[in-house]
Parts: C-alpha cells; structure tokens; sequence
C-alpha cells in the first residue's frame, strides 16, 4: 500500500515556508550555512539556499555531507556501503549551521551526521532542518524545524523523492512489502 | 556495484565494475585528506598490519597514512629484524599475528604469489603492496585513477607502458587494469625487456619510444633497475637512456595534455630527464596524492567484504 503524503506543488510551499523560517531564526545572514545530508538532503539544501539567497540578495554557502564513514554500524553491516562525496569548502568556525534531511528516523544518522561536522571547525550554532520526522528516535535527537510530521509504524517506509535524482518530486508512505 | 571481497590480490581476477567500485570510492575519500582535521572514523577499532619482506618507503608511508586517516590502529612489522632472519615461515609469522584478532594484513614480498597463499589460510583480509614480478594492484589502481581524473572514460584512450616491462610487476597490473576498462595499451621496451607472447594480454608492442608516445594520450615510464645493466639486457645504461628514456627533445612537440607519469622512485637522467619528471607534462606528484586516496577506498572496502578471491577458491 502506497499513501502520499506530499505533492509536488506542495513540497515546493513547504520549502518556501522552511526557508522563511530559517532566515527568521538566523538573526545574522552573513554567518548562515546549509549543508544537506547525502543523498536528498543534498537537493532540499540546495534549492532552500536558492530561495533564501534571493531573498537576502547574497549567496548562502552551501556544503553537502555524507555519513557512510562515520555510521555506528560499519562493523556490523555485510559489506561497505557506497561512500558519496563530501563537499564543505569553507570553515565552519563560527558558522550558524543548518542541517538539512529528508527524513528524521532513529537519529543515528544525525548522530554521526554531529560526528562529521565537528571536524570541519566548530559552528556557533547547529540546527537541524528536516521535511519529514517520522517519529521512532533511537537516540535522543530532535529538529528544529519540519516540513511533516507523521506517526509510523515499524515495517512502514518514507519515501522521499526529488526530481533532481528520481524525476519527480513527492512524499510516500510505504507499507512493509510495497516497492 | 557493492564490493564483497575481503582481499585485493590483483587486477587480474576483478571485473570492470569492481575497478570501477574502488576508483570511485577513492574519489569520495580523496576529500578528507583536503580537511583540516584529515581523518574519518571509518576503520575505528580495526587493527592493520604492514609486513613488508621489501625495501619500500613511499608505498610503506601511503598504506601508513591511508590507515592513519581511516582511524586504523597501525603495525608496522619490521621483517629485517623480525623471526623471519631466525627462521620462521611466513605462514607462521602471518598466524602469530593473526593470534592478535587483527583485521588487514598489507603485505609486500619478493614471493610471487605469497599474497594469495596467506587469503587462502588466513580470515584477515589481505592486500598486495606487490609480489615479485606479479602485481602490485594498488600502483595500478592509482595510476588508473589519475588517467581517469585527467582523461575521463579510459575507453579507447592509448596508455604507452615503458621500460622493464618483464621484470614489472606495475606493468602487469596497469595492463590487466588498463584494458579491462577498454584502454589500448601499447609497452614500449628493447626486446629483452619484453616478455615473449606478451600480446595475448591484449597489448601491442613497440620497440620505438618516439613512434608509441607520438600517438599516446599518456606514457608511464617505469623505473629501470640498475642491477639490469650487469645482465647484459641492454648494452648501457647510457643507451637505454638515449632510446627509451624520456628527455625534453622527445617530447617537444607533442601536444600540451600529454601525461608523463612515473610510479617512482625516479631515475633522472635514466628513463626519465629532470625536467621532464617536473614539466608541464608530469603528473608524478598527483600520482602520490590520489594514491592515498585509492589506499584508503581499498582498505575501506576490503575490511567489509567477506567472499573469497576467485583463484583462492578450492584448494
């Protein structure tokens, strides 16, 4: 069984609203970054930093992170997952961070996501940005700012899809067994 | 393409798509060696043994750092010194260390073969930093890696292998490597530095530097050992070095991309003049960086795979 939970159109006024939420809660522009979580969280920093870039009229730095490395997991798992590319070209010292994911599950992968970008410098601020929290923390990790919010159960699957890597933009809640 | 694999032996027995699996790893892991703080807690808790029964200082010092960076707890086994001038086999030397629960053994050894001899009898993964005359996979990898982030798709470029190619266990990994993603590989040698039937590897062969580099999107000179002199496999050092060594005369006219790449350590003024090895052509210290990068992939990959080696099937 298949529900979805979010358009297109409405994903596109979610990401306006996040963005106005971000530069609200960011009293110092000059000092905003967004850096999204491979691999769709990529995408949704990308396209929330072009939005507050017009309205600020200045670019909004922009870094993409992957996990893989720092996962909890790694011994646990049968073989290596794929490492995608990191991509922070600035110094994160004194930086008001926003975070960015597709979807917030147990936390763990915020946790190593934390991990991660202490080594890039040391951020004034963290916040974390998510377009869905699906609820069932592991850790204990929340966001600061969310596009949905949704109860699941275990064996249920959020799918988030972004038309920059699958051709099209939505939100689905998957049973168990459905592809 | 997941990798599954515990060992890297060589290149003969990996598909296309596993070479490619490693190369694009290492693009990923070529980024942390740019950060201030260069490390990843990827092999935290892991423990990498580097047993080299060979002199080597620059591979030596590449796994090292791979390992470093990768949060590896590090051996190094210092084998002059070691059981081994008391008399002990590798296998038992190899198992002692094994006794220790460690994860990867690099391994280097004048035995071709000895890598894959240790796979077959040990749980830990095994990755050969050369055997022999055999392979030296992760050389390849390398130079592999920096023709792909210079030329993009390898398939149909012309890679020109010179100098020693009987004795070298670099050539023989870049050619399997090479024309598994679709490269035509010409090497370029005197005779008595070429194997016999050499072409059934699938390469050409040229006994003419100017003729081979005049066609080639890339040349790798590979370094001539001087004890080769005192086999009477060619005349002079001096000899060679006019034929088959690359000096700027030869290399004037040919077009501006041109790579010259080296797997070191270098001979200047043998197969290679000094400027040449620091001119525009050169690619030899890109070399040395990006094989950081694809040591840390393999060790990376390595450690989470668990199938066996093709040829280490059976007995």
């Amino acid at each position: 069984m298949k529900q979805t939970i979010a358009t297109a159109a409405a994903i596109s006024s979610r990401l306006i609203q996040l963005s106005d939420d971000v530069r609200a809660a960011c009293p110092d522009p000059a000092r905003l970054v967004l850096i999204g979580i491979q691999r769709r969280g990529v995408e949704l920093a990308q396209r929330m930093a072009a939005l507050i870039a017009a309205a600020h009229a200045a670019p909004v730095p922009l870094g993409s992170l992957d996990i893989t490395v720092y996962r909890d997991d790694l011994s646990m798992v049968a073989q290596q997952p794929i490492v995608h590319s990191t991509n922070i070209p600035f110094s994160l010292d004194g930086m008001h961070v926003v975070l960015v994911d597709d979807v917030l599950h147990t936390g763990r992968t915020i946790r190593a996501a934390l991990d991660a970008l202490m080594d890039f410098g040391r951020p004034d601020i963290v916040r974390l940005l998510v377009l869905v929290d699906r609820g069932m923390r592991e850790l204990p990790i929340q966001p600061d700012l969310t596009g949905w919010k949704l109860s699941t159960k275990a064996g249920q699957m959020v799918r988030v899809r972004v038309k920059e890597l699958d051709g099209e933009d939505v939100v689905e809640l998957l049973d168990g067994n459905a592809n | 393409m997941a990798w599954t694999k515990k060992d890297l032996l060589d290149l003969e027995y990996l598909t296309a798509e596993e070479i490619t699996t490693i190369l694009d790893t290492a693009r990923s892991f070529y980024e942390v060696s740019t950060r201030t703080i260069k490390k990843v807690p990827a092999l935290r808790g892991k423990t990498v043994v580097n047993l080299f029964y060979e002199a080597s200082t620059r591979t030596r010092a590449s796994f090292e750092i791979a390992e470093k960076r990768l949060s590896a707890d590090v051996l190094n086994v210092n084998v002059s010194v070691s059981s081994v001038t008391k008399g002990e086999t590798l296998l038992d030397t190899v198992k002692n260390l094994c006794a220790y629960k460690i994860d990867v053994i690099v391994i280097r050894h004048s035995v071709s073969g000895s890598p894959l001899y240790l796979a077959r009898n040990i749980e830990a993964s095994v990755i050969n930093a050369g055997d022999g005359a055999h392979e030296h996979p992760t050389q390849a990898l390398l130079d592999i890696y920096t023709l792909r982030e210079r030329l993009g798709e390898l398939k149909g470029r012309q890679i020109a292998i010179v100098g020693d190619i009987a004795h070298s266990r670099v050539a023989r990994s870049n050619i399997w490597g090479l024309t598994k993603l679709g490269a035509k590989v010409t090497v370029v040698a005197p005779p008595t530095l070429v194997p016999r039937d050499i072409e059934r590897m699938g390469v050409a062969v040229s006994h003419r530097l100017d003729e081979a580099i005049a066609r080639a999107d890339a040349v790798n000179m590979l370094r001539i050992q001087r004890e080769r002199e005192k086999q009477t496999l060619f005349p002079s050092l001096r000899e060679y070095s006019k034929l088959f060594g690359l000096d700027e005369e030869k290399i004037k006219d040919l077009p501006e991309g041109m790579l010259v790449m080296h797997p070191g350590p270098i001979n200047r003024g043998v197969e290679i003049s000094g400027a040449v090895a620091d001119g525009p052509h050169s690619v030899i210290l890109e070399q040395v960086t990006n094989g950081l990068a694809v040591r840390m992939a393999v060790l990376f990959l390595v450690a989470g795979g668990t199938s066996l080696h093709p040829e280490s099937l059976g007995t």
